[in-house]
C-alpha cells in the first residue's frame, strides 16, 4: 500500500474544538444573523433621513439612557461569565463551568426583564410612527435572540451539570458561547444606533 | 454500536474489499419503507427529491405561462380577468425564480457535492434533510394559498404601496410574505451546509485549486445567499407587520419609505440572480470539457471570475431601480458597476468557446445543451448589458424587452444547463443511459421553441409593449409578434414534454451505464452507478484536478491520486475532516444516524407561519414550542457522535 494515503499519527474522533462541523455551521449562522441586523439598521438609517411630519425623530425626543446603559453593562457581564465558563472547562474545572453558564443565563434573563420595563416606559407603541415601528422591531429582534440564547445557556447549563463535557470534549459549549458573544456584540451596535446616534445629531 | 476509541490511526484498505463494502452498506443504508422515507439524511436521496420537486414546480409554472400565452396570443382576449392574470403572472414568477431555479441547482449540488469531493456525505446531513423539508413545506404553503385564490398578485417583486393593505386588502400578500420567509430558512440552512462542506469535507489532497468548477459555483452562490437572504426575509417580514399590526415601515405619509422595500428586495434580488446561474455555469464548466475530450481552458480565471461576479453582484442592485428618480450620482455609480460586471461574467464564455475550439467535440445531447447555453447566455447577457445603461433602461424598463432578457437569462443559463446536466448525470443517478435519439428531438424542439417564443419579445418590448398587461388592443403593432411568441412557447413546452418522456422511458428501459460512461475525469465517476449509500468504499486521495484522467494528462503531483485504495473509516458512520485550504486530514468526523428531527422541525416551522397567516397566535406559539423542543432533542450531546467526554478515566 502506498505510503501517502495512510496517516501515521492518531486523529481525534468526533467533534472537538474548531474541527467540529457544528462550530463552522455556527460561524455562518452568525454571518447570516449579522447580515440580518445590518439590514435592520440600514432600514433605521434610511428612514431616519426621510422627512418625518408629523412626528419628531426619534419620537419623544432624545432617548433616556437610565435603564438602557446599565442594561448594556449587564449583557456584557453575561458575555464575560460565558468567557469565564469557557476558561474553566479548558482547565477541566467542571463545577465552575456550570456556575459560569448559570450566571450568564441569569444575567441574560435580568436583561430581558429590564428591557420589558424599558419598553413599557416608552410613551409610544409599535404602530405610532416609523420610528416606533423600527424601535420595537429592531430591539424586538434582538430580544428574540436573547431569548434563544438564554434557552441555549440553560441547556448547556443542564448538560454541563450532567457531566457531559471535559477539557477535550466541549464543542457544544464552544459553539453556544460563540452565539452568545454574538448576541451581546450585536446589542452594542443596536444600542449605539438607537441610544447614541440621536445625541450625536441624528434627529429632527 | 459502541465507541471504543476517541482517537485512532485510521486504517487503510483497497476499494475491492467486499467485507468492508458490506459493513459500510449496513452502516449507511437508509431503512426501507415509510420510516426510511421520512428520516433519511442521505444526500443522494435528498438531491433527487430536490430535483423532482423543483421540476414539479417548473411544470406548474409552465402551465401558468401557457394559460397567459393563450390570453396574449391575440389582441382583446378576455379568457382571464385582470385579477386572475395578476395572480398568474405573479405566481409564475415566484414559482420559477424561487421554487424551481434555486432548488433545482441545490438538488444537483446536494447529489453531486460529496461525490465530487470524495466524501461520504455533506458536513451536516440532518441540516440537509431540514433544508429539503422546509423547501417542500414552503412550496406547499405558497401553492395552497394559490389554490384558494390567494396567490401573490403584485408581481414577484411585490412593490409597495401596491402591496400595502390599503391597495391590496386580501390575504394574498400575507401568504406570499410568510411563505417566502419560510423558504428563506430552507435556502439559508442549505447554503450554510454547502459552505461548511466545502471547508471541511474535501478528500485528502483536494486543495482548493483542485475542486471542480461546480463546487466554485455553488460555493459562491451559497456564500452570497448567507448574506443576501436576510434582506428579503426582513423585507417580507416588515411588509407583513405593516399589513397586519399597523407598523409604518413602507408608509410614506407618516415618514416611512416605499423605496426601502425596493432597496431591501433588490439587495437580495440581484445576488440571487447570480445564485441561480453560477452553479449552472459550473455544471457546464465541468460537463462541457468531458465532451471536448480535454480539460476546461482557464480553470483558475473561471474560478476567480465566478467569485468576482458575485462580489460585484452585491453592488449593482440599484439598476433595477433606475426609473425611480434616484439622484444622478447613484445612477452613474450603479450603471458603471452593472457594465463592469460584464467583464467577469463573460470570462466563462471565452473559456467555454476555447475549450470547444481546441477540443474534439462529441455531439451528444448533453453537449448540445451545454453548447447552446453559451449562445443563449451571450444573448441574455447582452440584453442585460444594454439595460445597464440608464437612458436605455428608461426606454425599456417594464417593457417586454426586460421579459425577454430575464427569460434568456433564466431559461438560457438555468434550464438549458439543468436539462443538459440531467443528460450528463442521469447515468450516475440511475445507472441507465438516456435515449440520444429522443434527446436530439428534445434539444431541437426546446432550442427552436425557446428562440421562436422569446426572441420576438425583444421586439415587442422595443415597440413599447408593457409587461404584465392582461390583454392589449388591436392595431398596436404587437399582434403577430405575440402570436409567434405563443406558438414558440408552446413548441418549447413540447420540448420539455419530450424531455420528461425521455427521463421516464430511460429510467424504465435505458441501456445500462456502467461506472463512467462518458470517460469523465472527476470523482463521481469513480464509484458505481448509482453510487452505494456510502459513496466510496475507501476515501480517495487527490493529487490533481482530474483524478481519472491523470494517465493521459500527466499533470498530477507526485505519484498521483489514489482512488482504488485509501482510508476505510468503518467504525460507524464516519467521514474524514480536512483543513480548509490544503485538505490535510485533521479529524475523523462521526456522522449522524437517520432522524425524524428535521421533518418535525420543518412541520413545526410551517405550523408557526400558518399560525401567523391566520392570526391564530396559539397555533404559532404551538409551532414555536414544538420547534424549540425538537431543536433541543436534535442538539442533545451524543456519545456516538463524539460530542461528550469519555465515560471513564481522566474525568
Amino acid at each position: 500500500m502506498a505510503d501517502r494515503i495512510s496517516i501515521e499519527t492518531a486523529l481525534p474522533v468526533g467533534a472537538i474544538d474548531t474541527r467540529a462541523s457544528g462550530w463552522w455551521a455556527m460561524i455562518f449562522v452568525i454571518f447570516t444573523e449579522a447580515a440580518l441586523f445590518a439590514y435592520l439598521l440600514f432600514s433605521y438609517y434610511y428612514i431616519a433621513v426621510q422627512p418625518h411630519a408629523p412626528h419628531t425623530f426619534p419620537e419623544g425626543g432624545l432617548p433616556d439612557l437610565k435603564l438602557a446603559l446599565p442594561n448594556t453593562i449587564i449583557l456584557l457581564l453575561s458575555s464575560g461569565a460565558v468567557a469565564w465558563a469557557q476558561f474553566n472547562i479548558e482547565k477541566n474545572d467542571k463545577r465552575h463551568l456550570v456556575w459560569g453558564l448559570g450566571i450568564a443565563a441569569v444575567l441574560g434573563m435580568i436583561f430581558l426583564v429590564i428591557q420589558y420595563f424599558e419598553w413599557a416606559a416608552k410613551p409610544f407603541g409599535l404602530a405610532s410612527s416609523p420610528y416606533s415601528s423600527l424601535y420595537f422591531t429592531v430591539t424586538g429582534f434582538h430580544m428574540a435572540h436573547v431569548v434563544v440564547g438564554v434557552i441555549m445557556l440553560w441547556a448547556l447549563f443542564a448538560w454541563s451539570a450532567m457531566g457531559y463535557f471535559n477539557r477535550v470534549r466541549y464543542a457544544h459549549i464552544h459553539i453556544g458561547a460563540l452565539y452568545w458573544h454574538f448576541v451581546d456584540a450585536v446589542w452594542l451596535v443596536v444600542f449605539f444606533t438607537f441610544y447614541v446616534t440621536p445625541y450625536l445629531g441624528l434627529r429632527t | 454500536m459502541t465507541i471504543t476509541d476517541y482517537e485512532r490511526v485510521p486504517t487503510v484498505s483497497t476499494g475491492q474489499n467486499e467485507a468492508l463494502a458490506e459493513k459500510l452498506r449496513k452502516l449507511w443504508e437508509t431503512e426501507p419503507g415509510i420510516a426510511g422515507f421520512f428520516s433519511t439524511v442521505d444526500h443522494k436521496k435528498i438531491g433527487i427529491r430536490y430535483i423532482i420537486t423543483a421540476f414539479a414546480f417548473l411544470i406548474a409554472g409552465g402551465l401558468e405561462a401557457a394559460v397567459m400565452r393563450w390570453q396574449l396570443a391575440w389582441p382583446g382576449q378576455h379568457a382571464l380577468t385582470p385579477e386572475q392574470y395578476n395572480q398568474l403572472f405573479s405566481t409564475h414568477g415566484m414559482t420559477m425564480i424561487f421554487l424551481y431555479a434555486g432548488p433545482v441547482l441545490s438538488g444537483f449540488s446536494n447529489y453531486l457535492w460529496p461525490l465530487l469531493l470524495g466524501a461520504r456525505d455533506m458536513a451536516l446531513p440532518r441540516l440537509n434533510a431540514l433544508s429539503y423539508w422546509i423547501y417542500l413545506c414552503a412550496g406547499i404553503f405558497l401553492y395552497a394559498a394559490f389554490a384558494f385564490g390567494f396567490g401573490p398578485n403584485d408581481g414577484w417583486f411585490n412593490y409597495v404601496p401596491l402591496a400595502a393593505r390599503a391597495y391590496n386588502a386580501g390575504p394574498n400578500i400575507d401568504f406570499y410574505a410568510l411563505g417566502m420567509i419560510l423558504l428563506g430558512i430552507s435556502t439559508t440552512v442549505g447554503s450554510i451546509n454547502f459552505v461548511v462542506t466545502f471547508m471541511r469535507m474535501r478528500a485528502p489532497g483536494m486543495s482548493i485549486n483542485r475542486v471542480p468548477i461546480l463546487i466554485w459555483g455553488t460555493l459562491t452562490a451559497s456564500a452570497a445567499n448567507i448574506f443576501a437572504i436576510p434582506a428579503v426575509s426582513l423585507a417580507f417580514f416588515l411588509l407583513w407587520m405593516d399589513r397586519n399590526v399597523g407598523t409604518h415601515f413602507f408608509d410614506v405619509p407618516t415618514g416611512g419609505s416605499a423605496m426601502l422595500w425596493q432597496h431591501l428586495f433588490w439587495m437580495f434580488g440581484h445576488p440571487w440572480v447570480y445564485a441561480i446561474v453560477l452553479p449552472a455555469m459550473g455544471m457546464v464548466s465541468d460537463g462541457l470539457p468531458v465532451f471536448c475530450r480535454r480539460p476546461l481552458v482557464g480553470y483558475t480565471v473561471v474560478a476567480l471570475a465566478t467569485v468576482a461576479t458575485m462580489v460585484l453582484g452585491f453592488g449593482v442592485w440599484v439598476h433595477h431601480m433606475f426609473a425611480t428618480g434616484l439622484p444622478n450620482i447613484s445612477l452613474s455609480f450603479f450603471s458603471a458597476a452593472s457594465i463592469i460586471i460584464a467583464v467577469p461574467s463573460s470570462v466563462g464564455v471565452f473559456a467555454w468557446i476555447a475549450t470547444i475550439w481546441t477540443g474534439r467535440p462529441v455531439f451528444t445531447t448533453a453537449f448540445m445543451f451545454f453548447a447552446s447555453f453559451i449562445v443563449l447566455f451571450v444573448m441574455g447577457g447582452v440584453s442585460g448589458f444594454m439595460t445597464g445603461s440608464v437612458p436605455v433602461d428608461w426606454q425599456l424598463t417594464d417593457t417586454y424587452f426586460v421579459v425577454a432578457h430575464l427569460h434568456y437569462v433564466l431559461i438560457g443559463i438555468n434550464v438549458f444547463p439543468v436539462v443538459g446536466g440531467i443528460y450528463f448525470w442521469f447515468p450516475k443517478f440511475t445507472g441507465r443511459m438516456m435515449d440520444e435519439r429522443l434527446g436530439r428531438w428534445n434539444f431541437w424542439t426546446m432550442f427552436i421553441g425557446f428562440n421562436l417564443g422569446f426572441f420576438p419579445m425583444h421586439i415587442s418590448g422595443l415597440l413599447g409593449m408593457p409587461r404584465r398587461v392582461y390583454t392589449y388592443a388591436d392595431g398596436m403593432g404587437w399582434d403577430w409578434l405575440n402570436l409567434i411568441t405563443t406558438i414558440g412557447s408552446y413548441v418549447f413546452a413540447l420540448g420539455v414534454l419530450l424531455f420528461l418522456i425521455n427521463v421516464w422511458k430511460s429510467y424504465r428501459r435505458g441501456a445500462p451505464a456502467g461506472d463512467n460512461p462518458w470517460d469523465a475525469p472527476t470523482l463521481e465517476w469513480a464509484t458505481t452507478s448509482p453510487p452505494p449509500p456510502y459513496n466510496f468504499v475507501v476515501i480517495p486521495t487527490i493529487a490533481s484536478r482530474h483524478p481519472l484522467w491523470e494517465d493521459r494528462l500527466q499533470q498530477h503531483e507526485g505519484e498521483g491520486s489514489h482512488v482504488g485504495a485509501g482510508l476505510a473509516l468503518d467504525h460507524g458512520r464516519e467521514a474524514i475532516g480536512t483543513s480548509s485550504l490544503d485538505a490535510t486530514p485533521d479529524i475523523i468526523l462521526r456522522m449522524p444516524k437517520d432522524s425524524y428531527a428535521p421533518l418535525i422541525l420543518a412541520l413545526a416551522a410551517t405550523l408557526f407561519f400558518a399560525g401567523l397567516a391566520f392570526h391564530a397566535w396559539w397555533l404559532a406559539a404551538l409551532g414555536a414550542l414544538a420547534a424549540g423542543i425538537d431543536i433541543i432533542g436534535w442538539l442533545w450531546p451524543e456519545r456516538t457522535l463524539g460530542e461528550t467526554r469519555e465515560p471513564a478515566i481522566n474525568g
